[in-house]
């Protein structure tokens, strides 16, 4: 078969056939199920549905009721744990706001003051001196000013705590499985889907029995926390032991170092350098949780935002969001000067003092600024009447917008709901389950074998046995037009980013700070100006996801291999020919891993967007989890989960064949 | 020399990759060929090895990429498992050592200088050169001390604080060298210790390691691809193909008598002026006043050519013991240098 001069192959004639199918199916699939009676090829009927989740609610329920070992119950083993986690994140609650206190309410007496704001500003100028330059010095004394000045102190100094304890708990337990991983394979067999799973459910799924096993508070905000930052520091901590050269091992054992020196005094510091990486992934995570942890209890910045977006109160919201960009701003570059300078110099002087001049005066204004404190209480606490807020001006900024644009707005919204949105939900809705199982299963025959279309097969009857199929349409439809469109921005921004160093900066600079910023933020000026729905929370997931798509074009054309344009320009291709026929094709597999990262954020924003009110298994979450229905709340995560594996997997698959086509591996 | 003890002795070495590779050694001993190891899809790199090396020589292990060098002496130092065999240290069967054993062996007995150097990236010179007694739980002041000593050893004094990636590829070497050095190892392995550096850094590295020898007298397992390295640096050469030993000799004998044609490719381009010896190319006695005076059986052609050149009359060849055993003359000399049969 030919079609327009070109020969298709056999699958491309498949796949065209299986589109015109699938059309044929959307139009006419309802009555012709009706006429053979097989009704339950539309709609999973509700008699066949596993009831998992009844099942998974009515465990835990007697976990936390029946369970107990010999001497104490589960339930106050989670609690004894909750306990010990909260000893420590109360000292640096105390250092850094409040205080430390003896007694409650009014006889509290208090002990010592906390470290002042002048203090903790001087601290970080100091770090940010000691990790690279004044520089970085200035930046990270200038984001701590702004919270002082813009009266977000206390809530960002509650919210440091928390991040505070749960990196180091983040980096160490990541450090210590990612060894454990690295040392035992069978081990690693387990860990790695493990991992797949823990970043692909959606975090709200796991926030439900985190509450039933810790109670509300800032204790279960933490382990959320951790549970969501840890796995890319168990992966980089496997990757980067798997990286350090073999010789360097061959020489450890040589020089006889047993097990523990070989992976402390040898594996570990080599590896340093990349772990760092981990370090810094740790704590941005942990940023990004700031605000879905505020809902299990944890307070601060992110309370603020949840609180504000709840009474739709946008200038106070901004406010609060800025602020946590900006700590996330300062604690970005602070963690990831530490990792540049952990490429280590020498220095000649011995003395340690001479060597740490910071140490010295840095312990001298916290001390300083301390007792000072106690006479001018405008050192211990920047005075509020210093403080400026922001908050009446973005109200207003908003609503001049709203009322200078609302018919643009309006216009476009309507146009893309319609022509777009509404036919795509409503064709996916009228297909029938069994035919996309299929066709997954088909995708993953062809790409993966008999392996990964069982997978295939066995996570997409999941969802419809669950009866979550009609949800995860919704899910898909929102996911894959978002992605689409943020495609269509991101891979022309990437090729643009290597066109010139200039623009380069820019389009660096745009994604730097798009990464950099939690998902929840994007919701706000979303809703601000197109208040709620699918398309407001479309919006946010391209902006949410738009970096992979940008980040991976760029890198995939810049590794191409100069040897291979060169060859293009030397044979007289135009810029465009060169664009097209060398660069694209060669740069394929890298930018299909980019889509596959921007899949993967799409569907981790969508989660939240049902804030925002879409209809999709994002917002079954969200119910679950206002119902504290851990089951539905788990089944349902699960059912994301899936989608985002099934998706994975064949992408990489169909990445890993193109670039063996290319022989580029 | 060679009645100095055997030091490293190998016995039938095997080692197979690939699975089930003990049950194929089981099964074909040592008659297994290339072409019955390939088809039960196993790589042979080391193949039914035998080597003995001496106290106080400098054994270089020889071939072309991949032919087993670097294999052999994983093996040796039981890095890697051998397949079968039986390696002897002192005349003590390495393979039976328990993991408590090897780790005191290899803490004090053994040191090793890596192609790329291995040095550790977060600690400085001296504590690099400090690790190896730092695993073995020596005091802070006592293997600094120790460290500072060979780092002077080796040329680097006053470099201690640097850090590996401020120095060049010779000098971190020679940290490594240095390293190895610390504990002082019984016997010391160099896997291609200078292929990563510069022509003339090598040059001067070789020298610098023939300077140590002179003072230490290891007993040394030395690997390299260069064969020119191999005659200047080894007592004897052992040369690997496909992962059996094709010849053992000292660097004379191999020019004089390869063993199969592909020793002779080796040595072909060698400068023979360089390895044969006065010794092996003289001519008959001449009596006393027909010669210019003498020169030692041992001398290699290339450091007396020019005196027999510039002299009118052959040089008398004397043995250790002073003994006239032979005479060489122009002819002869010119004969090596421009590789001309001796018959000719
Ligand atoms: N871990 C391994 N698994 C499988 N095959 C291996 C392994 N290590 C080495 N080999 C194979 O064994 C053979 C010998 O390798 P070895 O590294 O000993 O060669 P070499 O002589 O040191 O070469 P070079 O000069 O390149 O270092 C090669 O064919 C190599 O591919
Ligand atoms: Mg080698």
């Amino acid at each position: 078969m030919t079609i327009a001069g070109r020969r298709l192959t056999p699958w491309a004639a498949f796949w065209l056939a299986a589109a015109i199918a699938s059309f044929f199916l959307a139009a006419h699939g309802a009555s012709m199920t009706a006429a053979i009676d097989a009704g339950w090829a539309m709609q999973y009927p509700a008699a066949w549905r596993w009831p998992l989740n009844a099942q998974i609610s009515a465990a835990m329920k007697w976990l936390v009721e029946e369970v107990h070992f010999h001497f104490f119950t589960f339930t106050e083993m989670t609690r004894g744990l909750a306990w010990l986690l909260k000893q420590p994140y109360d000292f640096i609650r105390s250092l850094l706001v409040g205080g430390f206190v003896r007694g409650l309410g009014r006889d509290a007496v208090q002990l010592l003051p906390s470290l002042s704001w002048l203090a903790v500003v001087f601290i970080v100028a100091a770090m940010g001196y000691y990790a690279r330059s004044w520089r970085l010095a200035l930046l990270v004394a200038g984001c701590f000013l702004y919270l002082a000045v813009f009266g977000k102190w206390n809530s960002a100094m509650v919210t440091l705590s928390s991040i505070l304890i749960a990196v180091p708990l983040g980096v160490v337990g990541g450090l210590l499985l990612g060894i454990a991983g690295y040392r035992w394979r069978p081990f690693d067999r387990v860990l790695t889907p493990a991992l797949d799973l823990m970043q692909t459910v959606p975090i709200f799924a796991y926030l439900v029995p985190i509450l039933f096993l810790f109670g509300f508070g800032p204790v279960s905000a933490l382990i959320a926390t951790v549970i969501y930052a840890m796995p890319p520091m168990v992966r980089v901590t496997t990757l980067a032991m798997r990286a350090v050269p073999s010789e360097i091992r061959d020489f450890a054992v040589m020089v006889g170092c047993s097990r523990r020196q070989m992976t402390w005094k040898v594996l570990v510091p080599a590896a340093t350098p990349s772990l760092m990486v981990g370090v810094n992934q740790v704590i941005m995570l942990s940023l990004n949780m700031v605000i879905i942890a505020s809902m299990i209890g944890a307070g601060g910045l992110g309370f603020e935002v949840l609180s504000s977006l709840r009474r739709l109160d946008i200038g106070a919201g901004l406010e609060a969001g800025i602020a946590i960009v900006v700590l996330a701003i300062a604690l970005d570059r602070l963690s990831q000067a530490f990792a540049q300078r952990s490429g280590y110099r020498h220095s000649e002087s011995s003395n340690y003092l001479t060597r740490h001049p910071w140490l010295v005066t840095t312990a001298l204004v916290v001390l300083g600024t301390g007792l000072a404190g106690l006479f001018v209480p405008a050192l211990q606490d920047y005075p509020a009447s210093a403080t400026v807020t922001t908050a009446p001006f973005w109200s207003d900024l908003v609503r001049s917008i709203n009322i200078a644009f609302f018919d643009q707005f309006e216009a476009a919204k309507v146009f893309m709901l319609v022509n777009i949105l509404m036919p795509v939900k409503r064709f996916m809705l009228a297909l029938p389950w069994p035919w996309l199982v299929l066709l997954a299963t088909i995708a993953g025959w062809q790409l993966g074998g008999w392996r990964l279309a069982t997978l295939c097969l066995g996570l997409s009857v999941f969802i419809a046995v669950n009866g979550l199929w009609e949800l995860a349409m919704v899910t898909i439809y929102l996911c894959g037009i978002s992605v689409a469109i943020a495609a269509m921005i991101g891979i022309p921004l990437g090729i643009l980013a290597t066109e010139n160093a200039h623009a380069q900066r820019i389009v660096g600079a745009i994604i730097d700070t798009l990464q950099t910023l939690p998902s929840f933020v994007y919701l706000i000026p979303v809703v601000m100006l197109f208040r709620v729905g699918d398309f407001a929370a479309m919006i946010a997931v391209i902006l949410y996801a738009l970096a992979p798509a940008v980040r991976y074009t760029a890198h995939g054309i810049r590794n191409i291999d100069p040897q291979l344009i060169e060859a293009g320009i030397v044979s007289g291709c135009t810029r465009r020919q060169l664009l097209w026929r060398i660069k694209m094709p060669l740069a394929m597999p890298e930018i299909m891993l980019g889509i596959n990262q921007t899949i993967m954020l799409a569907l981790s924003m969508l989660v939240i967007t049902a804030l925002v009110g879409t209809r999709d298994l994002g917002q079954e979450v969200y119910i679950a989890l206002t119902k504290a229905d851990v089951g539905r709340g788990l089944v349902a995560g699960a059912a994301i989960a899936f989608i985002a594996i099934i998706a994975d997997r064949l992408i990489s698959a169909g990445a890993a064949r193109t670039r063996q086509r290319l022989g580029l591996a | 020399m060679s009645e100095k003890p055997v030091k490293l002795a190998c016995r039938n070495l095997w080692k197979l990759f690939g699975d089930g590779a003990a049950r194929f050694v089981a099964r074909h001993g040592a008659g297994a060929d290339a072409a019955a190891i390939q088809a039960a899809g196993l790589i042979g790199a080391v193949r039914n090895v035998n080597i003995d090396v001496r106290q106080d020589e400098i054994f270089v292990i020889m071939g072309l990429s991949g032919s087993g060098k670097s294999t052999l002496v994983r093996c040796l130092s039981r890095l890697i498992e051998p397949t079968s065999g039986q390696i002897l240290f002192d005349g003590r069967d390495l393979l039976r050592a328990s993991t408590r054993e090897m780790i005191e062996i290899r803490r004090h007995k053994m040191g090793m200088v890596f192609q790329h150097f291995a040095l550790l990236p977060h600690l400085n010179v001296l504590q690099n050169v400090a690790f190896p007694l730092e695993v073995q739980g020596v005091p802070r002041d006592k293997r600094e001390a120790r460290a500072r000593e060979i780092i002077e050893l080796v040329g680097l004094g006053g470099r201690e604080s640097y850090f590996p990636r401020e120095l060049s590829g010779g000098q971190q070497q020679r940290v490594g060298i240095a390293r190895s050095l610390a504990v002082e190892p019984d016997i010391w392995f160099l896997d291609e210790p200078f292929s990563a550096l510069d022509p003339l850094i090598r040059r001067e590295m070789q020298d610098e390691f023939l300077r140590l020898q002179n003072m230490l007298h290891k007993t040394i397992v030395f690997i390299t691809h260069d064969f020119d390295e191999a005659i200047r640096l080894a007592d004897r050469i052992a040369i690997m193909k496909d992962g059996e030993m094709v010849q053992v000799a000292t660097p004379e004998e191999l020019v004089l008598n390869p063993a199969t044609d592909y020793v002779a490719e080796f040595t072909r381009d060698v400068s023979r002026a360089k390895v044969l010896s006065a010794g092996s190319v003289m001519g008959p006695v001449l009596r006393e006043s027909e010669t210019a005076g003498t020169v030692s059986q041992r001398a290699r052609v290339a450091q007396i050519a020019h005196q027999v050149e510039a002299a009118d009359k052959p040089f008398a060849v004397v043995d250790a013991e002073g003994r006239i055993v032979g005479s060489i003359d122009r002819r002869r000399v010119v004969n090596v240098l421009i590789g001309r049969d001796a018959g000719a």
